[in-house]
């Protein structure tokens, strides 16, 4: 194992230390805590949310944490949920009076220590709601999982209930459209090579030179099925046939399309991913209003991808449109 | 009939019990799971044996709700959110209560069970802490509507949940990460239930002794 790291066991600490010393006017991180939180929290009179998760996966969630997105994001240990305590020292921290929505990837131990954080916020009479993302198509039921998993269609949940909220929308409201976007919302990501997290010092699973995994998990987690490498036209029509097949797209349907890197894929890669994906778009007649290119949900060092695409309607793309200003996603 | 100084008692014994069995608990669980689980319960119940002191004169429903949170905050993985859940329900029963009669005690023990039900989604039968606890409970509602006393029918549930860990050697792990073994996790004592029974021996225990 080769990081730049000091202590495995400090990798969470000097993470999070690192973050709120590169974006002092986004984050401040609440005290005694593993939670990063708006500068400006709480914002009186909004509905606030709040996300998080095995750390791992930056810039998710941290990143997104700012104006139009999240208000505050709890970071666990590496591929751990953050336990309840942490997750509630983040809603009372940024709980602005009307609420807080929790947008949690549907992981068992993710959706229990949320789940357990939003009991423990309404005896403090803290109004809470949550939302459970579960985007990938890929597998039904997995090693972390009940049902399908939640991977980099997360970020498209936090953007639009984000400006929902920014918008002043009530707490009802912010969650119907969050549910709504997690409807329209449908992932699948494929890998290269396994990713090593730290306090393990080995490869999460194994994956041969001329090999990719379909719909690996972005902890390791197993996927559909492994084959050999495929030139990347090949790669995105595995993706998208298996995306579309669950989502019934039809003619003229407005999308949004995101092609996230693991962690370990040059953006070259990822540009070449999104030229297929959007010439297999036009070839069906779907029309693309916005693309995003990047890294959004990683997998520590894991080569790889994930395509997203999210069904627009007029008031998704609104909400998509809408401002945000957070140190991993700006829209302006 | 019961003073909030017993509880106080039972939690202690609990911990001394959970803490004596460390080792023993972490090995059933390096068979089937993530050999932490006697590890994890008992930095649990040394954190709340140092509140043990504060809880002193509180009623039934805040020394139970500082035990939730005690856990919840210090156990971690799946066994934090569900004892603490299983504390956490029981105390809003009891709330303000400084003695407790018997239908305050399956209140308390349906609403732990209903409590860890909802947080793991899980049932009787999936090889989880349910497999103990729910036994454990039907049988004290039984000993109780069968007008048995409050010492007899705790040690009716002990047996029960005795049982109910036997049992869970026979079973697949449906729950947790043991289910990843599927079939290969037969054979295998579940260490969550007999967490569960251990703790329900321990209020036993007290019981006899007063």
């Amino acid at each position: 194992m080769k990081k730049i790291i000091n202590h495995k066991e400090d990798v969470v600490e000097e993470m999070l230390q690192g973050m709120v010393k590169a974006h002092p006017e986004y984050l401040k991180r609440i005290d005694d805590s593993n939670v990063l939180v708006r500068k400006d929290a709480p914002i009186k009179g909004k509905v606030a949310l709040v996300s998080g998760g095995g750390s791992g996966h930056e810039p998710a969630h941290g990143g997104f944490v700012g104006l139009g997105m999240l208000d505050g994001a709890a970071a666990g240990e590496v591929f751990t949920s953050p336990t309840p305590e942490q997750i509630l020292k983040g809603i009372k921290a940024v709980d602005g009076g009307k609420g807080v929505l929790l947008i949690i990837k549907n992981y068992s131990g993710d959706v229990m220590n949320f789940e357990m954080a939003a009991e423990l916020a309404q005896m403090e009479g803290i109004e809470v709601q949550q939302v459970i993302v579960n985007d990938d198509v890929a597998v039904e039921d997995s090693t972390f999982t009940v049902g399908r998993r939640g991977i980099a269609g997360t970020i498209f949940v936090h953007k639009i209930a984000g400006a929902a909220a920014e918008k002043g929308m009530d707490l009802d409201d912010v969650k119907r459209v969050a549910e709504k976007t997690i409807k329209n919302v449908k992932s699948m990501g494929m890998s290269l090579t396994p990713c090593v997290v730290p306090g393990v010092g080995k490869p999460s699973c194994e994956i041969g030179e001329d090999e990719m995994e379909i719909g690996l998990g972005i902890h390791g987690e197993p996927g559909i099925r492994k084959e050999k490498i495929k030139p990347a036209r090949e790669i995105a029509n595995i993706l998208l046939s298996n995306i579309l097949e669950d989502m019934k797209l039809e003619k003229d349907d407005e999308v949004a399309v995101m092609v996230n890197g693991l962690g370990g894929t040059p953006l070259m890669e990822l540009y070449i991913l999104n030229r297929e994906v959007d010439n297999l778009l036009n070839e069906k007649g779907i029309k693309i209003y916005k693309t995003l290119v990047g890294e959004y949900m990683t997998s520590l060092e894991m080569a790889g991808a994930s395509i997203s695409v999210l069904k627009l309607d007029d008031e998704l793309k609104q909400l998509l449109d809408a401002k945000a200003d957070t140190p991993a996603f700006r829209i302006l | 009939m019961c003073n909030s100084n017993i509880l106080i008692k039972i939690i202690e014994n609990m911990g001394k019990n959970i803490i004596e069995n460390k080792d023993y608990l972490t090995e059933l669980d390096r068979v089937i799971g993530d050999a932490d689980h006697g590890i994890n319960m008992s930095k649990g119940f040394s954190a709340v044996d140092a509140k043990l002191d504060e809880m002193n004169g509180k009623d039934w429903g805040s020394i139970l709700k500082t035990v939730a949170m005690t856990l919840i905050s210090t156990v971690g993985g799946a066994s934090g959110p569900l004892y603490g859940t299983a504390f956490l329900r029981a105390s809003t029963v009891v709330d303000g209560k400084m003695e407790i009669d018997k239908e305050d005690i399956i209140n308390m023990f349906e609403q732990a069970v209903e409590g860890i039900k909802m947080r793991g989604k899980s049932d009787k039968g999936d090889k989880t802490i349910l497999d103990a606890l729910i036994p454990a409970f039907e049988a004290l509602k039984l000993a109780y509507e069968e007008g048995k006393d409050t010492k007899t029918a705790f040690k009716m549930a002990e047996e029960a949940a005795l049982e109910g860990v036997e049992y869970t050697k026979n079973i697949i792990a449906k729950k947790g990460r043991a289910s990843y073994l599927g079939e290969r996790s037969i054979g295998h004592q579940d260490p969550g239930a007999t967490s569960t029974y251990i703790m329900i021996k321990s209020i036993n225990e007290v019981l006899e002794q007063n």
